[in-house]
């Protein structure tokens, strides 16, 4: 208390002397400088003050400018990056736990049948490019990427200024026969294709050719399309022996129920189909074809959702009939040192009806997951091998089937993991319990996809 | 074979004789209601329109069904958002429907995001950011300055592509514009104690509302465009709203209700569900009807 008392009459003291010390004139003066000096700053404040307002008007203005020119509707992109074409690459690997290597017994293979090793392995890599030409025509390609080769699934244009309902195709497509025809396999439900195509299509079948389609202006959906080209894989290259046609219709059943039905036709010249079948001393002969196959598809698809919004569920049925008929030459060929009945090589007649079915749901019962179910069916039906043949080549007798159960996940509309568990009934004498896990990844712009 | 072949022909040549009735009217479909309802305004009863979508689904995610193809084969005029909200399924209808005049850039493909502003228009565009859409926020119709302005641009479009009717359009988007801008007046008096509002929406598409009325967006539900809150996230919102409360949750009719529900039972902001477009609750059966049942629910649940 005392200290405090002290040092303040010092500090008064200190501050009252010098004012008694200076004369009037010169504290005056002081005085005016301080007054001159306190105007000068005021005035200098005042200037800056005015020019960070117009900065910061200016910033404004800019920023609104940048804002507007920003969110324009801006109908000229640049043009560099909107002319090229969509690109999408798509990325499928899987790890696959089998007895069996995919041999399907009593039909003779048309066409390569997709990879089925097993273990970790990595599918077919898909690129895919498509664009507008230009007001007449839109191309599409697809290539298939695996080790060493590039395999070119699809590369054709189309025509988009027809009008009247007309589309045609050209070039190398998946022919419009069936439902599954046209899709690849990042599209398919379940990771491997329904054993009727893989046993008589070759799991697809590949036209070189040109495909005309025509939509009726009707309001139930009718479409016609007919086909004429060579088969991809096994067809006649120097003849125009492949010709399809099919007739689609379809529907909406209120707003949660749509389907579509088809029919198709598919008749096509084999020239050196190569193939494979088990001869009567249980070698594996090789086979080569040469004749004519027919091909009657029924399909139908019938789609379920609440209110038409899949979003959260819906359910997928589909199910599709092939009947083959072939006929023509045979040829068989195997290594003496298996002790092959076609040893030296065997030609003869060959004749064939066969039949198989597949019916399977899927059914999305959250966002993010689907679980699915798919039964396949063959019918070896009536094979007849020509005299040359006995005690070769004989028909088994023998029913192929095949159950499959897939779950999967799909974090969004461009990743879907998933599991498959099958009884596998195709291979005569082998029930073979397999277990896939498999990945699908889109990069890119991924065009929409067919019903 | 051959029978195959024949009924195929026989086929072929009844569509042919059934596909010869004149055509009355203008054949317009809309890819989404909002639009169907914009075209009877102004086409009335020139035009036959129908929309390839119900207020029921999301537009986003939409499959290019048969029966849609058919429609857009004797399709004169396609009316739909553009912004890539149709991007998914639109392309293939233009494709399959076998139909030149409904083709891009052909005057018979309206868009209407390209006659206004777009919102929320992303700095990057990448896939990891969920659904974005690269032109910007395609949800547009919910801005009823918006409507005015597509209003304006599909006269002029359906005089272009109807020419004997163009003083008919016209005359009629002249009398909508009137009615229209009244309207807005009397929405805009009804919204005015929404403005500066803090609201959690679920997805982007009530954005336009919410920068029309003045309520300010400030959270969704989703982490990300089109990708559905999981509890773990809609935790964090709730950690958030609790820091900043919002006074509601909104919500689009054909969205699942389920993620407002919960967030609004925990931070006690009410969850509102509002119709997104024409059709979606009983009193919105046009887009006057629309405004008005969004303009009574909102201040009524901001009580």
């Amino acid at each position: 208390m005392f200290k405090r008392t002290l040092m303040a009459s010092a500090i008064a003291t200190l501050f009252a002397s010098p004012a008694h010390a200076v004369p009037d004139a010169e504290w005056a003066a002081m005085k005016d400088e301080i007054r001159q000096m306190k105007s000068a700053y005021e005035a200098r404040i005042a200037e800056l003050e005015s020019r960070v307002k117009a900065a910061e008007t200016k910033a404004a203005v800019a920023e609104d400018k940048a804002m507007e020119s920003a969110s324009r509707p801006s109908p000229a992109a640049s043009a560099s990056n909107t002319l090229n074409p969509d690109i999408s690459l798509i990325l499928q690997g899987r790890y696959h736990n089998a007895e069996g290597d995919g041999h399907i017994t009593g039909f003779l293979p048309a066409g390569h049948a997709h990879g089925s090793e097993k273990g970790f392995s990595i599918d077919h890599t898909e690129l895919v490019l498509g664009a507008s030409i230009d007001p007449y025509f839109r191309g599409h390609a697809n290539f298939a990427i695996a080790d060493g080769e590039v395999e070119t699934e699809e590369a054709w244009v189309q025509t988009t200024a027809l009008g009247h309902g007309f589309t045609v195709k050209g070039g190398r497509f998946l022919s419009g026969i069936g439902y599954t025809n046209e899709l690849h396999p990042h599209a398919w439900d379940f990771a491997n294709q329904n054993l009727a195509y893989a046993a008589m299509l070759g799991e697809r079948y590949g036209q070189d050719g040109v495909q005309v389609k025509w939509v009726a202006p009707t309001p139930v959906f009718l479409e016609f399309g007919a086909e004429a080209g060579q088969g991809k894989d096994w067809g006649d290259k120097n003849n125009l022996g492949s010709y399809a046609l099919f007739a689609h219709v379809g529907d909406d059943l209120g707003d949660s129920h749509s389907w579509r039905a088809g029919l198709s036709y598919l008749r096509a010249r084999a020239d050196g189909r190569e193939g494979h079948w088990d001869d009567d001393n249980d070698a594996e002969a090789e086979s080569l074809f040469n004749g004519r196959s027919r091909y009657w598809i029924a399909d139908f698809v019938w789609k379920w959702a609440p209110d038409g919004n899949p979003r959260y569920r819906n359910f997928k049925f589909q199910a599709e009939y092939l009947r083959r008929s072939e006929s023509g030459e045979l040829e068989c060929e195997d290594n003496a040192a298996d002790g092959g009945a076609c040893a030296g090589g065997i030609a003869g007649d060959y004749r064939a009806r066969q039949s198989g079915w597949y019916a399977q749901g899927v059914y999305r019962f959250h966002p993010e997951w689907r679980i699915g179910y798919r039964y396949d069916r063959l019918n070896i039906g009536s094979v007849n091998f020509g005299p040359e043949f006995s005690g070769v080549l004989s028909r088994p007798s023998f029913t192929p089937s095949r159950h499959s159960l897939m779950l999967d996940y799909n974090p969004s509309e461009f990743s879907r993991l998933r599991l498959q568990l099958a009884q596998d009934k195709a291979e005569q004498g082998l029930s073979d319990n397999q277990l896939t896990l498999q990945y699908i990844y889109s990069l890119g712009a991924h065009g929409a996809h067919k019903f | 074979m051959k029978i195959f072949a024949l009924s195929w022909l026989a086929g072929l040549s009844i569509m042919l004789l059934a596909a010869q009735p004149a055509r009355a009217a203008l054949s317009v479909l809309a890819c989404e209601p909002e639009w169907a309802a914009l075209v009877e305004e102004i086409g009335g009863d020139r035009v036959r329109v129908s929309s390839a979508t119900t207020a029921k689904q999301d537009p986003h995610r939409i499959e290019a069904r048969p029966s849609l193809i058919a429609r857009a084969r004797s399709a004169d005029l396609l009316v739909c958002t553009g912004a890539e909200l149709e991007v998914g399924w639109l392309p293939l209808l233009q494709r399959e429907s076998g139909n030149a005049r409904i083709q891009p850039g052909k005057p018979g493909y309206f868009e209407a995001a390209r006659h206004v502003t777009l919102i929320d228009k992303p700095q990057i565009v990448d896939r990891s950011m969920g659904d974005v859409h690269a032109a910007g926020n395609p949800h547009i119709h919910l801005d009823p300055r918006n409507i005015a302005r597509v209003a304006d641009a599909l006269a002029a479009r359906l005089a272009q592509v109807d020419v004997a009717n163009a003083g008919h359009y016209a005359e009629r988007n002249r009398d909508f514009q009137q009615r229209w801008l009244a309207a807005m007046a009397r929405w805009e008096a009804r919204g005015a104690p929404l403005k500066g509002a803090p609201v959690a929406t679920h997805h982007k598409n009530l954005n336009y509302l919410a920068s029309w009325l003045g309520l300010k967006a400030v959270i969704t539900l989703e982490p990300k465009p089109g990708v559905d809150p999981s509890v773990a996230y809609l935790g964090e919102v709730l950690a958030r709203v609790k820091d900043r409360p919002v006074k509601m949750i909104l919500h689009a009719n054909y969205e699942s209700p389920r993620a407002s529900r919960w967030l609004s039972e925990r931070s006690g902001a009410p969850a509102v569900e509002l119709p997104y477009t024409v059709g979606a609750s009983a009193a919105a059966r046009d887009l006057f009807g629309l405004y008005d049942d969004l303009l009574a629910r909102l201040p009524g649940a901001l009580k």
